[in-house]
Parts: C-alpha cells; structure tokens; sequence
C-alpha cells in the first residue's frame, strides 16, 4: 500500500491557500445533492455538521449521547490556543505552530500543523461571532493565559468551562441548521460500522439505543467524529462513553490505524483513591500558571503539608526546568511525579500524589484573583475530595487523558478508505507524540470549521458516485454482522460483568503501556491481552436483551473492541524502539532521564493495517520531512 | 480512613415509557463515602447482573458535573440534596449509615420516561432550535478583539451560559416550566452586543416553543434556581420578561 499524504507543494506559508485554490469547488446548487453522515458532535463533529449544512450539503447528525450538546468535548476547562499576540509578546503563526512541532516531540507533519496555527485565529473570531463569553479584561479586550509548552500567553478561556462553551457555540450553530431542515438529527444512536462499496466509504450502521435496533444510513461521504480511544485504561478523564469501536471498526473496513501507542498522560488530575472507581477528574492545566509542584525532600516523610518547612520542600519542577518551571509540557510533568513517587516522596494515603500548592500565588495577589481564576475548579475540586484548596495544598497525579493516535488521515483529512473522513481526536494528524495544553480545542474546531468544508468539497466534485441505497448487499451484510456480534455476546451467559474484564484490561495498559514502557513489559501485556480477550469471549455476562435499552451490551460491544485494539497499541509501542513525548520506552532515554528519539530510524508515522482476525497486523510508514524547523532534543531547562 | 455505609435504596423501575413504574427496593452495603451516587448504583447494578437480574437504567456521561446527561430526584430533589451540585459530583459523604433513598426519575410532561430512571430531554433541543442561537454562519467574521464587551458584562453572560441543559429546573418546577433554562440562553445571548439584532425574534419564538412542548408557566415558586446544579439565578428569568414585553412593544415580530 503506497501512503500518500497529498501534502501541496510550495513554500509552507503559502501551502494551505494554494491547495484551496487548486481544490475543485462543488457548484452552490449541487451541494444539495450530495448527502453527508457526520458522525459524533464533539467540536470537530458539531462544527462540521453545522459548517456542512450552512453550506448547502444535506447533512445527518449522529450521537451517542441524548442531545449533540452533551459530546465530551464540553468538559475540557482550560483554553484554546490562537497566534493571535493579543498580548504583545512575540507571538506569531510561526511560534505556534513551531512550539506544537516541537511539543509534539517532532513526529506531526510540518504542513498540518502549520495550518493549523494559521486557522487558529479564525476560530476565536468566529467563536465571538457566535456569543461565546470568553474572559475579558477590564477595557473589554480578550484575556489570555499561558499554558504548559510555550512562553507566550496565547491562551483564550472562559473560566474553566472554555470547552463547554465552545461547544455550546457550535451545538448553537448546528441546531440553526436542525430548524433549517438542513440537518438531520440522530441521538442516541451509536455507530458500529462503515459501508464500503467499491472501495468508497458510503454509509453506516449505527445501533438506536433506545430501541436496541440496527438502522442503515447511505450517504456520499462519511465525516467521523467520534474522540479518543483513552477509556482503553479503563480509569481516564474521558468521559463513560468514550470509545474506540468507530475508529476500530473503520479500521477493520480498510482504514489504517496511526501512532495508536500515542497516549497522553495527563499531570494534574485527582489521584485514584478505591477500586470502585469509575472514572479520574482533571484539574486545568491552568492551574500550574499559579500552582508551584512539590513534594517533600525527604522519602516517606508523612507529615501534613502544612508541618513541613520551606526548606523541606522539593519544588522539583522549578529546580529541575528553571525556564519553563511548572509550565513544562504534559509528558514531561507527569514522567517527573511518576519519578518523585517511585523515589517513596509521593503524598496522600496511597502515596500516589504530588502537591500542587497555590500558598504563595493567594499571599500574592490575594484569594479574590485566585478565585476569579479558578474558583470552579477549586469547588470542584472541594467536592471530590472534601479538602479546601485555598487552605490545604491540591494533591494530584497523572491520569490518562487524550490520544494523540488515531485513523491516519492525509492533508484533507481523508482516511486510506476513499470518502471517509477523519477530524479531531479521532484522526492522528497534528500533535505529534504529546499535544499541547489548549491545542484540543484548537484542531477540533479547526478541522470542523475551517478544513473539511473545504476538502469535502475537492472529494465530491473530483469524484464519480455511483447512486447507491441501504438495499445494497453490503449494507445487508454489515447490517447482519452488527447482529450476529450482538446475538454472540448475549449468548456468552458467564460468570463476569463486563466493568470487571475492563477494569483489568486497564490495569494492564497502565502497568505495561502508560507512562513508561519497556520491551520486556510490552510483550509480556501483549500475552495478558490476548488471554483475557479469551476469557471475556467465553465468561463476560451481559443481562438483558439485544432489542431494548441495555446499557450493558452497550459496553460489552465497546469492551470488545478495546480487548482487540490494546494489542494493536502494545504492537506500536514494540515496533517503535525510541522515545518520543508521550511513549517512553525506559530502553531509550537521555542522561537526564528526558525521552530519547531515535530520527535516524523513527521519523515516520506508523501506521497499521488490518488483515483479518488472527492475522498479524502490517505496518505501513510515512516518513515525516522537516524542511522548515531542526530537529532537536527537547530542552526545556 | 474510608468510612464505609449501609444502605436501603427504593428506585423506581419502569421498563418503557408506555408501561407501568413502581419503586423497588435494593439493599446497598458497604458503601464507601468517597464514592459518587452514581458509583453507587454502579456497584449495586454489578451485584444485580452477577445476580442474573437486570440492572437499573440511568444516564450519566462524563461525571464531572459539566455534561448535564445524569440526573435522577433523589428524596426529592433533582439531582439530591447539595446545592449547586450534579448527581455524579454527589458524594456518599452526604448520607448516614441506615437510611433509606428515594430515586426517581426527572418527572414532567414533557419529558417521556425512556426507561427506569433514564429520560427524554430532546424538548429542550427543540427550544434552542426556535432561537437559542446567534445567526453567524462559518467564514467572515471580523476580528474578535473589534467587538468590545465590559468585563462585567461578559461575566454575566457567562453566568447565565454556564447552563448545563440536565432539565433539573423542570423537574423541580411545580409547574413544570422550563422558564430557567430558556432564560439562561436569552440571557446569555442578550447581554452580548453579537446577540442583540436577534433578541426579540429570539426571544419570543423560545416561548412559543416552550409553550407548545407543554411546559408549564413561571409562578415565581424559585425552586429551578434553588436546585439547579449550576446555580443559574431567577434574575435571568426577570431579564427575560423585559426583553418578551420589549419585544411586545418596541419590535416589529408577532
């Protein structure tokens, strides 16, 4: 298979304009004839449905959950990035895109992100358009913040809900077009597979929760929407219904799967605390603008926080970075609490927890700044864990939070299947092997806004579509799959719930697949792996029946995909025998315990194809050029 | 030290919405108090299956008190007791070891029950559909720094644009209004310079809207504000009277 990213030619600043010129256009009055599916309505999906629709294109909406406004992008708090150098620090669309280049440990292409960074002022603008009350300041100009990874407050936020209301922005602009008749809702349905005919993505089978029913929709392209793979580890931010089986199942159809073993650990979420456990909550990033890391200097020392003196105290971050201090992208400051904890200096009953302490920045410019700031954050905070953060130091630790892997995808966002397009947390395209605080947000929007109303028109005009319908033997056998896989799980009648086969899944990507990793630990998780998924094909338990509203089977299908998909992310994390942001294999680090990349082998994107079951899985590369930035070892000293 | 409790639960088991509910009861042992409410349930749902009997049915999405899909009426209150709190940010911490909780659904007429304690809020998507939006379609906008909006006025409407559409205000509403959710949109689009050529058509469609999916009216109770997860005040439901009778009076919409 010969992988070709379709980057334009031409000098980068320059690439993304001459590639819309050179797109072919579809004529106002045939948009109307071309029927899109958009499936999921985080941000990358709401932005595209609505941006679609107010095109002309007839558009079908699909989500799992029971209105598009509730998609898990709303609950990301911190911030969006764009160049815009509101704050006159130096900014620009260079820096930008030169830092997620960079953040990203140099494994994203230069020519998507440095559209990106150019998109992204056009996003805040359109985003004031709509009414989102973004954080303003006394004159009635935009606020920024800074975010971990850069030296530029380039941040924009609406306190600590900005996902929230970006996606609330763009739900609002998506229902306009629901009262338009341009779009076609559908909640509540949860996608199980694509329909490829000769070679073209043409159509879906979702499952409508409610009644339990299979439902075939066609279309002339597929857009796919639908997040990140990170409740593979079971305990994540991600919110319950986060999956894999879209992404997976497009991959079983022919879309070839990247950098799966791409996974980002974020550093300041709430510790774990009992095994009944559901899920982690994130603290912002943010609040390492105003929070100093610390932990006590002396192992094992179990005094309170407040007992223990300032010179007892390890500001490690401080000490270790000085530039960027405590703003030190994610992968680095998660690697260093997991380094304090190993060395027994980690805090809290479990000893699984820094401090992340806001003393100095109250004393400073008062509780009344902090609370501005922070305050829901603090309150929820408060609730979780029934400790008052102005008072007591935060504790916190890393948790797995987003997934930098994902379907490959080419400058336009299309996948290897011809017609099926791939944005935001779904596709690979942008940050490399560790994203960015505040850049989610940013190629959500991006991508659904200001990418696909573009490249999907370039498909459609250029592409002949033969009419089909959902009477098509592919749709029936897709259709009759989706079933029978049903039938199979409901027939299993074992002895263990489906949370019990993933929660243990989970805790074996955490041990042998999380913030470090190493040969030995890998194929060791690979053998563990295929055992439970046998285990689970023969003793899950799944109550209930297939045409109703089950919420078990819901989750044993997603469970079964993540048994496959964790072996596909073990094999990555194998094949890639260097260090790079968020994979860290032990084997390959710096002197200073920084990760290790290996350019000379390793500047490729891999991406893997499916074979069929049983069969191993082929890897394919892309090698990445880097004509306009070195590449260097990260430093952030 | 974790404090464990135990428990006696009466949910409310009703397997569609053309068929009959009625409250049943579980026992819950052994609960520890740094659980959620909603972890709760998962642990007694994971003793049901293993029991071989169908678990209870409830939403629930990101549980962190942002995504607005969870909320049952818990003794009586949506979303339980605590104020300014959603059911998965709930901690068992706010219970005592022997009582008994009362769990039911979100109650209104326009909210179908789908099943147990699981509903259907698309109502609430049909009145942002008539309205709860700024016309401003993808592409050239001006620069987001041209449009100038006092820090206080922006966090007003942020006030209001915290609304996390869960429907809680209607299920505490004696009238089953949906008044505190339509006036959290009209408020938050109203008070930003982008949401003013829009206000009165926006505003008086949302009603209409409202209206027609059988919500009830406002009788000035204050119970939406005192249970709303998010604490949305009743202040944005006086706005909103201002801008309907402006409307009334000073704009050309019917």
């Amino acid at each position: 298979m010969q992988l070709n990213a379709n980057i334009p030619g031409g000098p980068l600043a320059q690439k993304w304009d001459r590639h819309r010129f050179e797109l072919k256009l579809v004529n106002p009055a045939n948009k109307r004839k071309f029927n899109i599916i958009v499936v999921g309505t985080g941000l990358a999906g709401g932005s595209a449905a609505a941006s679609l629709a107010e095109l002309g294109y007839n558009v079908k909406s699909f989500c799992i959950q029971d209105t598009p406004r509730r998609a898990h992008s709303i609950a990301a708090q911190g911030g969006i990035n764009a160049a815009k150098n509101y704050q006159n620090e130096g900014d620009s669309i260079w820096r930008l895109f030169y830092d997620t280049v960079k953040g990203g440990d140099f494994r994203a292409r230069e020519a998507n992100v440095y559209r990106l960074a150019q998109i992204s002022n056009e996003i805040i603008d359109q985003c004031v358009a709509q009414g989102v009350p973004f954080a303003r300041d006394y004159g009635g100009l935009l606020a920024n913040r800074s975010f971990g990874g850069a030296q530029v407050s380039r941040t924009f936020y609406a306190r600590g809900q900005t996902g929230q209301q970006l996606l609330l922005g763009a739900y609002s602009a998506l229902m306009r077009q629901v009262a338009q008749g341009r779009v076609t809702m559908f909640p509540r349905r949860e996608m199980l597979d694509i329909v490829v005919i000769d070679g073209q993505a043409r159509g879906i089978i979702v499952r409508n929760l409610i009644t339990g029913e299979t439902e075939r929709h066609a279309a002339d392209a597929v857009v796919m929407c639908t997040g990140g793979y990170g409740n593979v580890f079971f305990l994540s931010t991600n919110a319950m219904a986060s999956n894999v089986t879209a992404a997976y199942r497009a991959h079983k159809k022919g879309a070839l799967f990247a950098n799966p073993c791409f996974t980002q650990i974020h550093p300041t979420c709430i510790p774990v605390h009992g095994t009944y456990q559901s899920k982690l909550t994130l603290m912002s990033e943010s609040l390492r603008n105003d929070g100093r890391v610390w932990v006590p200097l002396k192992p094992g020392d179990d005094r309170r926080p407040g007992d223990i003196p300032e010179d007892e105290r390890d500001y490690y971050l401080e000490n270790k970075y000085p530039s960027f201090g405590n703003l030190v992208p994610r992968d680095v400051a998660s690697r260093n609490s997991k380094e304090q904890c190993d060395k027994s200096k980690g805090v809290g009953e479990t000893h699984l927890a820094v401090y992340l302490d806001f003393k100095d920045a109250i004393q400073r410019d008062g509780r009344d700044v902090i609370e501005k700031k922070y305050g829901n954050l603090f309150q929820m905070y408060e609730k979780i864990t029934a400790e008052n953060p102005y008072e007591t130091p935060m504790m916190i630790y890393p948790a797995v939070h987003y997934t930098m892997g994902g379907l490959w995808v080419d400058y336009n966002l299309m996948s290897s299947v011809p017609g099926l397009f791939v944005l935001g947390e779904a596709n690979f395209s942008d940050h490399g092997a560790n994203r960015l605080g505040a850049s989610a947000l940013m190629q959500g929007l991006a991508d659904g806004y200001f990418v696909i109303p573009y490249t999907i028109g370039g498909y459609l005009a250029g592409t002949p579509l033969k009419p089909v319908n959902t009477d098509h033997y592919e749709f029936k056998d897709a259709d009759t799959a989706v079933n029978e896989m049903t039938r199979k799980l409901l027939d299993i009648n074992g002895s263990r719930t489906v949370d019990d086969f993933h929660r243990e899944l989970g805790m074996i990507m955490w041990d042998y697949c999380g913030m470090a990793r190493n040969n030995d630990g890998l194929a060791k998780a690979r053998g563990m792996i295929q055992k439970l998924r046998e285990k689970f094909w023969r003793d899950v338990t799944i109550p209930g029946q297939g045409v109703d509203f089950n919420q078990s089977l819901e989750r044993a299908g997603r469970v079964a995909d993540f048994l496959e998909f964790a072996e596909l992310m073990i094999l990555d994390a194998l094949e890639r025998q260097e260090s790079c942001g968020g994979h860290f294999n032990e084997g390959f680090q710096t002197d200073e315990n920084e990760a290790l990349r290996d350019d000379d082998n390793f500047c490729h994107v891999s991406a893997w194809e499916h074979r069929g079951a049983g069969e191993e899985p082929v890897m394919h590369k892309e090698p990445l050029v880097f004509e306009n930035v070195k590449l260097t070892q990260r430093s952030y000293k | 030290m974790t404090k464990t409790i135990n428990l006696t639960l009466k949910i409310w088991r009703q397997s569609g919405p053309g068929s009959k509910g009625r409250l049943e009861t579980y026992i819950a042992n052994t609960i520890s108090t740094d659980m959620s409410f909603l972890e709760m349930l998962d642990v007694v749902n994971e003793q049901l299956t293993l029991d071989g009997k169908e678990p209870i049915a409830f939403d629930y999405d990101c549980r962190e008190g942002i995504c607005g899909q969870c909320g049952c009426v818990v003794n009586g209150r949506p979303h339980g007791p605590e104020n300014g709190t959603t059911l998965c940010q709930l901690h068992m911490r706010h219970f005592s070891d022997g009582d008994t909780i009362f769990v039911e659904p979100f109650r209104a007429r326009a909210f179908k029950i789908v099943k147990d304690l699981v509903i259907d809020r698309s109502p609430l998507d049909k009145i942002i559909q008539a309205g709860g939006y700024i016309s401003a379609s993808t592409g050239g906008c001006q620069d987001a720094n041209a449009i100038l909006i006092p820090q206080d006025t922006a966090e007003k409407a942020m006030d209001a644009a915290a609304c996390i559409g869960c429907g809680a205000c209607v299920a505490a509403c004696p009238n089953a209004s949906a008044m505190l959710f339509v006036s959290a949109k009209v408020s938050h689009l109203v008070l930003l310079p982008q949401g003013r050529p829009e206000a009165a058509q926006r505003v008086v469609s949302m009603l209409k809207t409202m209206d027609e999916l059988c919500f009830g009216n406002c009788s000035n109770e204050r119970e939406c504000e005192a249970e709303c997860p998010k604490e949305i005040s009743i202040i944005n439901i006086a706005r909103m009277n201002r801008e309907y009778i402006k409307a009334g009076i000073a704009s050309t919409v019917q």
